[in-house]
């Protein structure tokens, strides 16, 4: 027999923490903590800022609760709220300092033996691809990481980013332009990286 | 080797049916939105894809990328020691929220069961379970 528990039993706790017990709204935390915190994480691009964003969405949760309405799956819900703290955190951050972490991040170099069709070595994409979403300038992780990695719409995208739609394309667009050239590079396309950041940078 | 051959041919503005290799590379990440349902792209665009080892090697590039994005959702990290508690403390404290505190049901348990497991399995282990159990009991 096939049975999904997680999310039946998801659906109980939302509709008790709906009903107003506070203790199903903390088993709600505690089962889906980690999910928050490993989308928050790959947003900020670090675990310390992501800890805090965690936080703010799951405060903002509780008090919007009510308002949840059950044909949506709560972790979607609940990702869209992640992503909106993070969103107003790295904006609030963006007034005080404005440091590119572009450029600091090293690669795990595997230029030497690159062919983009032979047979992917998973892990090791993993971990590369992390560090290059890292390294991403902000407004184009937030984006690429909400639409290619968590599947979220991009009208979602755009409400909780306060972006239009095509604005929201148009990083998606030159997040996986970046990310491309930068970790499956085709020969002699090293400098055009370097002009696509200074472009996009420039752009804003 | 195939790198050789892209680097031979490379170079982006070089014209096939009528399309060069950067007006190609403008459409590529469109090309393969969603990472499953792949659009079709336009016949001159994919004549020339076909005719291109450059172009055929940068949209190779972006399905192996979307791939690996895809395969990040799967992955959980393990939240730092604490943030849970920490959490849960600061929801404690954001109000008069405990009000409703009385109304824990007797099969509460079974459900904190059924969560250790799926806890376990998405790798973020049963302690998150054991922080909420010594909570209530205290
Ligand atoms: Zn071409």
């Amino acid at each position: 027999m096939v049975r999904a528990p997680a999310t039946d039993e998801l659906a109980d706790l939302v509709a008790e923490a709906r009903a107003g017990d506070s203790h199903a709204f903390d088993d709600l935390v505690t089962a889906t903590y980690a999910d928050a915190f490993t989308l928050a994480t790959r947003l900020m691009g670090n675990e310390e800022d992501a800890s805090d964003v965690v936080q703010d969405a799951y405060l903002r949760a509780y008090r919007a609760i009510g308002r949840f309405r059950g044909d949506a799956r709560f972790t979607t819900w609940l990702y869209r709220i992640v992503a909106n703290c993070a969103a107003t955190s790295l904006g609030r951050r963006g007034r005080h300092r404005h440091e590119q972490l572009d450029e600091a991040l090293q690669l795990p170099d595997d230029h030497a033996d690159h062919d983009p069709e032979r047979k992917a070595s998973d892990a090791h994409d993993r971990v590369r691809v992390q560090a290059a979403l890292a390294g991403l300038p902000e407004k184009l992780r937030l984006v690429v990481v909400l639409r290619d990695v968590y599947d979220l719409p991009h009208e979602a995208i755009a409400a909780e980013l306060g972006i239009t739609e095509t604005a929201a394309k148009v990083r998606l667009h030159r997040a996986r332009k970046k990310l491309r050239a930068r970790l499956f590079p085709i020969r002699g396309e090293i400098d055009e990286n370097e002009a696509t950041d200074e472009e996009v940078r420039g752009a804003g | 080797m195939r790198a050789e051959a892209v680097a031979d041919l490379g170079h982006a503005g070089r014209r096939i049916d009528g399309i060069t290799c950067a007006e190609v590379a403008e459409l590529l990440p469109a090309a393969v939105d969603g990472g499953v349902e792949r659009r079709r792209l336009d016949r001159r665009v994919s004549r020339h894809v076909e005719q291109c080892l450059r172009c055929q090697a940068e949209l190779a590039g972006y399905r192996r990328l979307l791939r690996a994005l895809h395969d990040l959702r799967t992955e959980v990290l393990l939240p730092p020691p604490g943030a849970v508690a920490g959490c849960l403390a600061a929801l404690a404290g954001a109000g008069e929220r405990r009000a409703g505190a009385a109304l824990l049901s007797g099969h509460r348990g079974a459900y904190v069961g059924g969560l250790a497991v799926a806890a376990t399995a998405a790798g973020a282990g049963a302690a998150l379970v054991l922080a909420t159990r010594k909570r209530r009991a205290g």
